[in-house]
């Protein structure tokens, strides 16, 4: 173990700022995972018949290729079709696209599952489609997908460190370069390991909080 | 994109299968003793496996790999690379496989337990007979699911230095400068492979289930 503190405070601007980096990856690309996946999902439901196949076949392309692939293909097969992309866009982009496709797979089970006597009783009571939309499906598919979302969130946090692949200044790239400067790898990949733990865990609860008063407000509808 | 070169990327995939396949078997063997770690009565074994389970499944495959690429040589222990890539990748599939299991254990139903004690089944018996059976069926489907997140996830011990699919697909892009053909490729052959799993799952699946209601 040659751990030397005061190395590590030096380093601490730089640990700081990819910290920031991730955390941007991390909020950015689920953000935009969720926007871009509730798209795909409403489109595969309610567009035409041709974007809906394209779609399918989208969400299956994305879901049986690995991230790195298909950063990779981003990253460095961008430029040849004019896409050039600073490593953040690429990143982030990429995040987006992976994430979204797994989002739109959770929205889709959401549309299903509310049941369609929820909507008819909508209908039957005088709600006009803007309106059950607004009060009965979207609220209730919120309850419906959330423990997956949260565990998609989850599952997205841990990709970002793929992002250090392509040269996305995050932590586990300015950890690792840190690391090897000061011949602590392993000392420092295990604290980023464990970092990354704490943030799933912490996420996890906060997830499990969200449950617990929504599906509160889903006994008072029942 | 010539021939030969995807004659490469297929032999290359090859070698993800192998890994992957070492990874999931190892991975089950892992996963099977840390359910029952899991499961068991005494903290001194539940405690250590719920914390296997939710450090391999809350840190990122890719800081894992790195993590032990670079431990098991700072332990004194000089493995070849693809030891320390396949030694990551099962621990990762050994936390969810455990998890998996652990459902599937917790589901065989009290009654089956209590008629082999009655007709006086020892637990090493209830365990190969019943328990195990039982359990291994009903987390069948997410073993197969598995097997298709950990192809995916072998894509990442391409950055400690072994030669898979996608670290053959780098290559040869980076010598041809045509990375859109040979990573599609490389796309293209990892879910014809998925595909290949998914379909073998399904068959497998319908196999033990036959003469089933």
């Amino acid at each position: 173990m040659n751990f030397d503190t005061g190395l590590i405070l030096a380093s601490l601007p730089e640990i700081m700022h990819a910290f920031s980096v991730t955390m941007l990856m991390w909020v950015a690309g689920v953000i935009g995972a969720t926007v871009l996946g509730f798209l795909v999902a409403v489109a595969r439901r309610y567009g035409p018949r041709l974007p809906r196949h394209l779609l399918r076949v989208f969400v299956e392309v994305i879901r049986g290729t690995p991230f790195l692939i298909q950063l990779f293909l981003l990253y460095y097969g961008g430029p040849f079709i004019g896409l050039s992309l600073d490593p953040v866009p690429a990143g982030l982009l990429g995040l987006t696209i992976y994430g979204a496709a797994y989002f739109s797979e959770i929205f889709r089970g959401g549309f299903e599952a509310v049941p369609p006597g929820h909507v008819e009783a909508a209908e039957c009571l005088g709600l006009n489609r803007q309106q059950t939309i607004r009060r009965i499906l979207i609220p209730e598919m919120t309850m419906l997908v959330l423990p997956a979302s949260v565990n998609m969130a989850i599952i997205l946090l841990k990709e970002t460190a793929v992002l250090s692949i392509i040269t996305v200044p995050e932590l586990t790239l300015v950890i690792s370069a840190i690391g090897s400067q000061q011949y602590a790898f392993v000392e420092s990949l295990f604290l980023l390991a464990l970092f990354y733990w704490g943030l799933v865990e912490i996420s996890g609860k906060l997830g499990r909080a969200a449950e617990a008063r929504l599906s509160r407000f889903r006994l008072a509808l029942a | 994109m010539s021939w030969k070169l995807f004659e490469l990327l297929v032999q290359a995939s090859l070698y993800t299968v192998l890994i992957s396949f070492a990874s999931i078997t190892i991975g089950l063997a892992i996963g099977t003793a840390v359910s029952g770690a899991m499961l068991s009565p005494s903290r001194l074994l539940s405690i250590p496996g719920r914390a296997f389970v939710s450090f391999f499944r809350g840190a990122p495959l890719l800081v894992q790999l790195l993590l032990i690429y670079n431990l098991l040589p700072a332990l004194g222990l000089n493995v070849p690379s693809i030891v320390a890539a396949i030694t990551g990748l099962s621990l990762c599939t050994a936390a969810y496989q455990a998890e998996n299991l652990r459902g599937g254990f917790q589901s065989v139903p009290r009654g089956l337990l209590e008629a082999a004690d009655m007709a006086g089944l020892s637990a090493l018996q209830q365990f190969r007979r019943i328990r195990a059976p039982i359990a291994f069926r009903l987390a069948f489907p997410s073993l197969v699911n598995e097997a298709i997140m950990i192809l995916k996830a072998s894509s990442l011990v391409s950055v400690v230095g072994i030669v898979e699919l996608t670290r053959m697909a780098q290559d040869l892009a980076a010598s041809t400068y045509r990375p859109i053909e040979l990573f599609a490729a490389a796309g293209f052959l990892y879910l014809m492979i998925n595909w290949l799993i998914a379909l073998g799952g399904s068959l497998f699946e319908r196999s033990f289930r036959a003469g089933r209601p």
